[in-house]
């Protein structure tokens, strides 16, 4: 058991630190920093990671022929946190990187895994998710979009919800029902959607927040050609799996780095705020929830440390990773809920009032964090996962 | 960066279980709770395993490991309800010991010959560290009264902490020494039982003495902060031990027991609640090795560390056996069921050395307050 960097994690660490501090974009985190839009947002992330993937900070664990450094995952670990921990920009192929492409990896042909890999580390290519749709949420298996078999292609119809990035998007990890006289869950078949073929559309879906982060896509008569099936046609669920699997068990890094930052700027909160004549940081109150928090953000992190060392030792995930997604969710509620309680009548305003605490920053993470206990898996969903595959409980009748 | 257990602790780990089974199954440990019966000659079992000096170096006399396998061993002994004086003679003694010169006593304590304890708090019932419970002192006979003494009634050797006019002071006695009164307190945890002790004038060997707190890195001050962060280290460990094998046992009976034609655990409205003491014992679980690791190491951040991990574990010790409770219906709230001993050492884990808002005190002192 030792938390330290060895000698070749330190130096790896390091030369990142170094790197980020010479190729952070001019005022970026400063107040001066003005988030470019539209087209111009795009190219920006676009370079963004390029610079990131030509510094050799991307697709670590990967293989070297997609452009990958065939490394440990540690190394991958520390480029989370360290991403994390200089607020720097996030790379723009979140989906491809986290979910696209181990599913590729793992059922992929060699003629798609060519294809897409290393456009997805690059950030060249920008994927986007087609699983939820309106009728078919936590009961993914439920799912009615049609995609029909017709020669040597698919038509799809239907429509999809909850896609990030899909605005943006030029190619989309799609499930779709080939077959529907069966069982649900055998009739789904996995496809990569070219999000530039006629017949997608994609509307902006406004969130609570008034952001609108995620997208509905439209499918109507959209052909999809026959070599674009990942994996076989009819097991669309179990690759579907290996992408969610994909999914939670990457961001525990990047959710504990951001954690971490979130609480730095509780406590810088706390201690800026003036209440009864010293600061919040002294009410005793106050201080209960914030050395709680504190206690969550560490058994957290030491949660997620497990369930990576439990992983190198054995190559299967212990039941430790299981709770970590769930856990970070209901604390990030807790710590945004908390700076609201710091702020006091203040918590009020949004952004856009000259009298808003850090123009309601807050007010929109407080928000926002209403959905991490429903997106990538509701709390509901992962309980009975624990309770069933973890603890061994009988199955619960749905 | 490395979060697991060697192999050698693993091994440690299963033999420290299987001699729990062996000789503590729950029914033993039950009537020796109702009884008072701690059998004197299983402690000679743990010191031929060399876990009675676990972490004091070889050429003192111990088996020379670090505090990670005293942590291993610990909770596995927390596991079990094991009702002897591991925590009292083995955690805490034998460090206050370690810095006296008194070779013989220290010898005798690890060689699991003689039991010792610790008595810290004073009547206030609070452990604290700077300053110190108060004692009075001529040089020769200490006066003092001490409450919360862990294990009183089988130790034979009573390791003293206090302030004395400023300064602050560890002293042995013998618990049968003159003008030396002790008596068992009725705990609610009877696998764990506390005494008082009162010196009136007892002869006393002083083992160290500082006249003043200084924070100096090897200080007495600092050994007595060591002290308090290894208690605490352990009681989370023990507390995840104890809570992990009460979710062991209700996740038995959910299985197992039927109610409206199907097993009870496959209501959700029961399976959520142990998946969420499932939750809470593996991130409890996270922070009591974190912080067993940083208190073997002597890491800076191990007094935070130790705190937070004892005030959560203890937490979700007392919640965990809460829900088996709830979860086991009628039987939960016998006398006749275990589950009663496992809630009543989590509460006696969560009362003994500061509850939860004691500890996030002390931790936000060291998160918000300026150091000088």
């Amino acid at each position: 058991m030792d938390f330290r960097d060895s000698p070749e994690e330190a130096q790896f660490r390091a030369r990142l630190r170094d790197w980020l501090a010479a190729n952070l974009p001019h005022n970026w985190g400063t107040e001066e920093w003005r988030e470019p839009e539209g087209d111009a947002r795009v190219a920006f992330y676009k370079d963004w990671s390029r610079k990131l993937y030509e510094g050799g900070f991307i697709g670590l664990t990967w293989p070297k022929r997609y452009g990958g450094h065939e490394a440990s995952i540690i190394l991958q670990a520390i480029v989370l946190e360290e991403l994390g921990r200089a607020e720097a920009p996030e790379h723009i192929g979140l989906i491809g990187i986290g979910m696209a492409g181990p599913t590729i990896l793992a059922h992929g042909t060699d003629e798609q895994k060519d294809r897409f890999l290393r456009n997805i580390l690059t950030g060249q290519e920008v994927w986007c998710q087609g699983f939820s749709e309106p009728d078919a949420g936590s009961d993914l298996a439920s799912l009615q979009t049609r995609a029909v078999g017709a020669g040597d292609e698919y038509i799809v119809t239907g429509q999809k919800v909850w896609s990030s990035f899909a605005h943006i998007a030029d190619w989309c990890i799609l499930v779709a029902r080939t077959d529907g006289s069966g069982d649900k869950h055998a009739g789904l078949t996995y496809f990569l959607m070219d999000m530039h073929t006629p017949g997608v559309e994609v509307r902006p879906l406004r969130q609570i927040t008034g952001e609108a982060e995620f997208n509905e896509i439209f499918m109507d008569g959209v052909h999809i050609p026959a070599d674009m099936v990942v994996g076989r046609e009819g097991d669309g669920w179990s690759v579907a799996i290996t992408t969610l699997m994909n999914e939670r068990a990457n961001v525990g890094f990047a959710l504990l780095a951001r954690l971490d930052v979130a609480f730095r700027r509780l406590v810088a909160l706390a201690k800026s705020t003036s209440r009864n004549g010293s600061r919040a940081a002294d009410d005793p109150l106050v201080r209960d929830k914030l050395a709680d928090l504190w206690a969550d953000l560490q058994a957290f992190r030491f949660t997620i440390y497990r369930a990576f060392s439990a992983l190198l030792k054995t190559g299967v995930p212990g039941p430790e990773g299981s709770v970590g997604k769930l856990f970070w969710s209901e604390t990030n509620q807790r710590l945004t809920k908390t700076a609201l309680e710091i702020e006091g009548a203040f918590a009020l305003l949004g952004a856009g009032s000259e009298r808003a605490v850090e123009n309601g920053r807050w007010q929109q993470l407080q928000l926002r964090s209403r959905g991490n206990t429903i997106e990538a898996g509701t709390s509901e969903i992962l309980r009975n996962i624990i309770a069933e595959r973890v603890l061994g409980l009988p199955k619960s009748s749905r | 960066m490395d979060f697991a257990f060697t192999e050698e602790q693993e091994m440690l780990r299963a033999s420290a279980r299987q001699l729990m089974a062996e000789r503590y199954p729950i029914e033993r440990v039950a009537k020796i709770a109702d009884e008072a019966g701690f059998d004197r000659t299983e402690w000679d079992a743990v010191a031929e395993l060399g876990w009675t000096g676990i972490s004091v170096p070889e050429d003192r006399g111990g088996a020379g490991l670090s505090f990670l396998e005293e942590m291993v061993v610990a909770e596995e002994l927390g596991r079990a309800l094991y009702p002897g004086p591991y925590l009292s003679s083995v955690v805490m003694a034998t460090h206050l010991l370690r810095i006296g010169h008194d070779a013989n006593e220290l010898r005798d304590v690890v060689a699991g010959d003689r039991i010792a304890t610790v008595a810290w708090a004073g009547e206030d019932g609070r452990f604290d560290t700077n300053p110190a419970p108060k004692v009075g002192w001529d040089g020769e006979y200490l006066s003092a009264v001490r409450l919360f003494v862990p294990d009183i009634g089988i130790a034979d050797l009573i390791v003293v902490v206090g302030d004395v006019d400023g300064g602050l002071g560890v002293w042995t006695v013998d618990r049968e020494a003159d003008r030396t009164r002790w008596r068992e307190l009725s705990t609610v945890d009877t696998t764990r039982r506390m005494g008082e002790v009162v010196f009136q004038g007892t002869p006393s060997h002083l083992v160290a003495y500082s006249d003043a707190y200084s924070p100096r890195p090897h200080g007495l001050l600092r050994h007595l902060e060591a002290l308090r962060d290894r208690a605490l280290a352990a009681l989370a460990v023990e507390a995840v031990g104890v809570a992990s094998r009460a979710l062991e046992l209700t996740l038995e009976h959910a299985r197992t027991r039927q109610q409206f034609g199907r097993p009870i655990g496959s209501f959700q409205a029961v399976s959520h609640s142990l998946a969420q003491a499932f939750l809470e014992v593996e991130t409890a679980r996270s922070l009591a090795y974190w912080a067993a690791w940083a208190v073997a190491e002597g890491e800076p951040e191990a007094g935070p560390a130790a705190a937070a991990a004892k005030a959560r574990a203890a937490e979700a010790a007392v919640d965990t056996c809460e829900r088996a409770i709830q979860a086991h219906g009628g039987i939960g709230f016998t006398w006749e069921h275990p589950l009663h001993r496992f809630y009543k050492r989590a509460l006696g884990i969560a009362a003994f050395m500061g509850w939860g808002g004691e500890l996030r005190a002390r931790v936000a002192a060291d998160l918000l307050d300026e150091h000088p």
